[in-house]
């Protein structure tokens, strides 16, 4: 009797541990608390709506994704310890993190262990940095504020500009791209105002930019920082047009502002209002799953999940260095690979291009006034 | 000038609303000696306590609020007292000090886990219109969020002036023991300056949360606002913590216009230190005596 009870225990161990190995490990290391919070959070909602469609079909390669969440409190050095800890727990794959002042401190770690990291954030130093293992799900400021500075300066007529921005990596990095793109434009920068990060009142410095004598705003912060800068631009009557990349005008923030943020425009790489069929499909299962809309973060998260099931399938195995090297180069079109809702390519710096949208805010919604090509 | 205008009204209002929490943290020291470190997020969580009403249960904005003012008293007020404080200062000063802060943690944790990590849209009191005085462009928010944390504070000087439970609150702060003696029943009129303690919070939490949004996190800034302005003004007195908060609001918004806004944080911190070696009691407070 015992020896059946033994024999029985054994056989259903090894079941259970060949079950366990059949699961990939794949980790998602985001802002679930902390200032990145309303980034993080929704695109981890993101990675896990489109992580359980994966499974419902069968998985990668017939094995189903075992997906690790890991709360990066929006703070860089812990990012790095949870990069570190989602590793040792096996990750084949990493997803996140999603702020770049994070992600630039917690890649290294990826990149030293050879996993391959998928990212949500738009710093242009992410992929300036010679790691062979970053990719990006959302192309960097770099790529998408030459568009803006365009629209600015031929669209809306613009000479003299104020900048707001957050004193962060990611707010560094669009600072650095858009002061230089502004100087090859000819605008004139006529407010520098840096802002902090979890910054609460913005009265001083709408006050600043308001004076200025600057024909336009352009807001460059995270979201919920940028929803207390629309807010309070509205409580002092601040008339000018008011620009942002992707954040400023994203289902978020305007959630968050509401009319405030009415009459805001921007560069958006990706939105839940976009002219494309499969974005519109996902917004609304979303929508549906988690009861509010969907932003830039939830789609990019939901296209990285998907993204390591269609190059993983390419290779036909699950080996990481054969991950990183063909994703360099590698283009992705959605009829045939859905999942990433956007025909989309990668060079050999991690970066990747694809269609984008100027926006503006109307009703309190995203209205998509013109598609611009990939550049 | 104009911009120096807007900036100052806008610190105003802001500051007088740092002035509440302050106040509070002043009145919970002279009555109790009870040094509150969860003040901050007593402040932050009023906004949510509205937003479970307003939203969840979906009650009326105008019911919510008041009801919310109702429920901060009775659970940040009574029952902050009666579960933390009673228990806790027998044992002294520290150990009080150590469960407000064990306390602050545990309602932004609670916060975080049962609501949301993520900042909240909330609606303000105030139609977001703007008066034009010159070239000034000054927010009618700003004024009506100035009048009322003023008016809440001018109240509560005349109340606890010019009436009996006032004054017996005054002696109980200053005395308790002749207070006692006298016929005050002390253990009630420290009550009362809890309860109050929990309105003032509800109140600066109602008017503060539209500009910073409701979330978990806003007590850290909060509560370590209302304790420069409690010790910048001289920790006391309420017009003390009146004119900290005051002078942090606007310092603050000063400060990132004229000065530098990468160090706009750190000045409240000189200016503290600043205060402590000069002037230890602080600018209005005394060395000696305590009065609600």
């Amino acid at each position: 009797m015992i020896r059946k009870l033994a024999m029985t225990t054994v056989a259903s161990m090894a079941l259970t541990s060949t079950a366990a190995m059949a699961d990939v490990v794949i980790a998602d290391v985001a802002e679930l608390s902390g200032a990145g919070a309303a980034a993080g959070a929704v695109w981890h909602d993101g990675v896990k709506m489109a992580v359980e469609e994966i499974n419902a079909a069968g998985g990668i390669l017939g094995e189903k994704i075992d997906l690790k969440e890991y709360d990066s409190q929006t703070d860089p050095q812990n990012s790095r310890a949870m990069v570190q800890k989602a590793i040792d727990d096996g990750a084949y794959v990493l997803l996140g993190t999603v702020y770049s002042s994070s992600t630039v401190v917690n890649m290294l770690v990826a990149q030293q262990n050879g996993v391959p990291q998928i990212t949500g954030s738009e710093s242009p130093t992410i992929t300036a940095k010679g790691n062979p293992y970053i990719f990006r799900t959302a192309f960097g400021a770099q790529k998408g504020l030459p568009k803006l500075v365009s629209y600015l300066k031929d669209g809306i007529g613009a000479k003299k500009i104020a900048v707001v921005w957050a004193n962060t990596e990611f707010g560094k990095g669009g600072y650095d791209a858009f002061m230089k793109i502004a100087a090859e434009q000819g605008l004139e920068i006529v407010a520098d105002v840096p802002t902090e990060q979890a910054q609460v009142d913005f009265a001083s410095d709408v006050a600043k930019v308001k004076g200025s004598g600057a024909d336009a705003i352009f807001v460059y912060l995270t979201e919920e920082e940028s929803a207390r800068f629309l807010i309070e631009a509205d409580k002092q009557g601040v008339e000018l047009p008011l620009a942002g990349d992707t954040v400023l005008v994203s289902q978020k923030v305007i959630d968050l502002a509401g009319g405030a943020a009415n009459g805001a425009f921007g560069h958006v790489g990706l939105s839940a209002e976009a002219p494309v069929d499969a974005i519109k499909e996902m917004a609304g299962k979303f929508q549906a799953k988690y009861g509010y809309g969907a932003d830039h973060n939830a789609i990019k998260g939901y296209i990285g999940a998907y993204v390591i099931k269609y190059v993983t399938e390419q290779i036909g195995e699950f080996n990481q260095e054969k991950f990183a090297e063909t994703m360099h180069g590698l283009c992705l079109d959605a009829a045939t690979h859905p999942g990433v809702l956007m025909d989309v390519c990668w060079d050999d710096t991690g970066e990747m291009s694809r269609e984008s949208f100027l926006v503006e805010v109307v009703d309190n919604a995203q209205q998509i006034s013109k598609t611009l090509p990939a550049n | 000038m104009s911009e120096f205008i807007q900036l100052l009204i806008s610190g105003l209002s802001a500051g007088s609303i740092y002035a509440l929490a302050a106040v509070g943290f002043t009145l919970l020291w002279q009555a109790s000696q009870t040094i509150n470190f969860a003040q901050g997020e007593f402040v932050m969580v009023p906004a949510f306590f509205v937003l479970a009403l307003s939203v969840k249960l979906g009650l009326p904005i105008w019911l919510a609020m008041p009801l919310t003012v109702i429920l901060s008293v009775l659970l940040l007020g009574a029952l902050f007292k009666k579960l933390i404080v009673e228990p806790m200062h027998k044992h002294g000063t520290i150990p009080l000090v150590i469960a407000t802060i064990a306390l602050g943690l545990l309602i932004k944790e609670m916060v975080k886990e049962f609501y949301s990590p993520l900042g909240q849209p909330f609606p303000s009191l105030f139609p977001q219109t703007v008066l034009t005085v010159g070239d000034a462009v000054i927010s009618v928010p700003d004024i009506a969020n100035f009048v009322i944390a003023m008016g809440t504070i001018v109240a509560l000087q005349l109340f606890l002036g010019r009436t009996r439970t006032g004054r017996s609150m005054q002696a109980t702060a200053q005395n308790p023991d002749v207070a006692q003696i006298l016929g005050v029943d002390i253990q009630r009129m420290v009550m009362y300056t809890f309860l109050i303690n929990g309105a003032l919070a509800a109140i600066a939490s109602i008017l503060i949360t539209p500009i910073y949004l409701a979330k978990f996190s806003n007590g850290e800034t909060l509560g370590l606002v209302a304790f420069i302005a409690a010790i910048v003004g001289g920790f006391n007195q309420i017009r003390g913590a009146l004119v900290g908060g005051l002078l942090i609001g606007v310092i603050d918004n000063m400060s990132a216009t004229y000065f530098s806004a990468e160090y706009r944080q750190a000045l409240p911190m000189i200016l503290l230190i600043v205060i402590i070696l000069v002037r230890p009691q602080g600018l209005l407070g005394t060395s000696e005596g305590r009065t609600v």
